[in-house]
């Protein structure tokens, strides 16, 4: 079963346009969307991302790490939240990220998820990294 | 023709067999729409299989058109008002017989006029009430599952008018010609317009019943996706997971009803172990010899939280429920020999009393003899043999020469292995049988 994530990606103006939009609105509009999910019995997670202003960049261009307040700004790009849905192939995956009811401006970027298996099994870190999905029930 | 034809994703291919590309473009989106438009016009026409015919030739069309000019902007626009656009054309062939025909055609003509040249909005496509999707997709679901239809009919129409995949896709799947799924879809249409059968919820009375029905359904795909009865592999992965696709789609119309929980969580807790079924040459790997680490951890963790479901709503586990449950008891357990088989024990007692089957009895004696040792095991095995309940199936000489091997009784065991070899149609299967009675000589 591939596993595909959608990353909504927008934009300053994007952002500025979501909080003029009634919470009310919002949560229904994205709710609906949701449901058609759930429905279609393709949702496996989701998660939506708080504000950029109060997130935090850290930037690795120099030296030693530089760490700046608010969204990161040079490519006027801001990740937004994501879905991970279980799809029959990457054209439904689009398909569905067609769907999405995003504003004019943004964008949304299609990506599989790789599976455990993919990895190689003996591989310490990879050990490691299943016995703590294992432990906690990640996804 | 190329109305709503405007440049898509793809490139322009000339005039001739879909393409590659367009193929997936409309299988994509008829995935997740088939069951929305076929349950629409089903019940807005009640006449399930003209509503199918309609369906079905959107999506011919569609792939003669997206192949010559692309995908269109609008792909869902796009196949509504072509279906809606085929129902007409079948009412008005009809209102000559009929003349309810006449007025569905000029109500679904108007809507399309009402709905300008490029409708996105998904309510001016077709005659649609959101508030009725859900109960439309359930008849759906429900008449395609119908027990007039033979067991063969039932999984091709359910696979083909909710999961909305191709004859061809169902006939890949279950390694039969194309005709054969074709015909067995023309003729269950038909079978349901003789016995005039209505596109509707069933009666309260015979809903509990008729439920089961589907779930066998499912059931039927799923195990066929994850045991394949013939051919040379031993799994169908995207058959499986079409199943429990069409299982979650079934979960969240009927929240209530533990049965459909108990059949998720069985699905998803056997698929978690596909990923170590098989071996690098596509041989099957038994339980005992798995890499659990490849076991997928977040479908167990949905299989858990389905079968938690099911208990939850109070009304006791029943054969789905009992069945994952087993399962849930291997996907927790760390090895063979560190599983709860005194549990397992326990779980195949009440699902023998629930749904009594050899079947059962035999994966009871399974579960009996690793729990307390292959002797009491053989015992139940050889009264089911002399019970005759199983005798033409490869399981019951397979676990009997499983058993004999413990013992050492070799030589019966060798001949019984062989025995089973020869009554086993996957051949991926019978090699590993074969292997098992050659490593005894």
């Amino acid at each position: 079963m591939p596993r595909y994530m959608l990353i909504l990606r927008s934009t300053d103006e994007v952002m500025a346009k979501m909080m003029e939009t009634p919470f009310e609105e919002m949560l229904e509009t994205m709710g609906r969307f949701n449901e058609e999910l759930i429905k279609a019995g393709v949702l496996v997670a989701a998660e939506g991302l708080d504000d950029p202003s109060q997130g935090v960049v850290v930037d690795f261009s120099g030296e030693t790490p530089v760490v700046t307040d608010g969204p990161y700004g040079e490519t006027k790009e801001l990740f937004g939240g994501f879905y991970i849905l279980d799809v029959a192939s990457k054209e439904e995956a689009v398909e569905w990220a067609r769907r999405l009811p995003a504003m004019s401006g943004s964008k949304c970027e299609v990506r599989r998820v790789p599976t455990i298996d993919e990895f190689p099994q003996d591989n310490e870190w990879v050990i490691k990294e299943r016995a703590w999905r294992e432990r906690t029930g990640q996804v | 023709m190329a109305r709503a034809d405007r440049p898509g994703l793809m490139p322009a291919a000339t005039d001739g067999p879909p393409t590659e590309s367009a193929r997936r473009a409309v299988e994509a989106v008829w995935r997740i729409e088939s069951a929305r438009i076929v349950g629409a016009l089903a019940r807005y026409t009640g006449d399930f299989a003209l509503a199918e015919d309609a369906a079905q030739e959107a999506v011919a069309e569609a792939l003669v058109s997206w192949s010559r000019d692309g995908a269109p902007a609008n792909p869902v626009g796009w196949l509504l008002g072509t279906a809606r656009r085929r129902a007409i054309d079948s009412f008005r062939r009809r209102a000559a017989l009929d003349e309810r025909y006449a007025a569905f055609a000029s109500q679904l003509a108007e809507g399309e006029a009402n709905s300008g040249a490029a409708p996105h909005g998904r309510s001016d496509d077709l005659p649609w009430d959101p508030d009725r999707i859900d109960d439309d997709t359930l008849a759906l679901m429900f008449i395609s599952c119908h027990p007039v239809l033979s067991p063969e009919a039932r999984t091709a129409l359910t696979l083909r008018a909710v999961g909305g995949l191709s004859s061809e896709e169902i006939a890949r799947a279950f390694l039969v010609p194309v005709p054969t799924i074709q015909a067995r879809i023309t003729r269950a249409k038909k079978t349901i317009a003789a016995a005039g059968v209505p596109f509707e919820l069933p009666p309260a009375e015979q809903r509990r019943e008729r439920l089961g029905g589907v779930l066998s359904v499912l059931y039927v795909i799923f195990t066929e996706g994850s045991t394949a009865t013939a051919g040379d592999r031993l799994l169908r992965p995207e058959l499986a997971y079409e199943a429990i696709r069409l299982t979650r789609m079934l979960s969240a119309l009927l929240p209530d009803e533990p049965e459909v929980f108990g059949l998720l969580a069985l699905c998803e807790l056997t698929a978690a172990r596909f990923p170590a079924r098989t071996g690098p040459d596509g041989e099957p790997v038994l339980l005992e010899d798995q890499d659990r680490r490849l076991w997928d951890r977040s479908a167990i963790r949905r299989g858990q939280a389905a079968l938690a479901r099911a208990s939850a709503l109070g009304r006791g586990l029943g054969p789905y429920g009992l069945q994952a449950a087993i399962a849930a008891c291997h996907a927790s357990a760390p090895s063979v020999p560190q599983t709860d088989w005194e549990r397992i024990v326990l779980l195949y007692e009440a699902l023998g009393r629930v749904a009594p089957s050899p079947v059962v009895d035999l994966n009871r004696a399974v579960a009996v003899a690793m729990a307390h040792g292959p002797q009491q095991a053989l015992e139940m095995v050889d009264e089911l043999a002399t019970s005759g309940r199983l005798s033409g199936s490869y399981l019951l000489p397979s676990v009997r020469g499983e058993l004999l091997t413990r013992l050492g009784r070799t030589e019966e065991a060798r001949a019984e292995l062989t025995l089973a070899a020869r009554l086993c149609r996957n051949t991926r299967e019978r090699s590993v049988l074969l292997h098992k009675a050659a490593a005894l000589a």
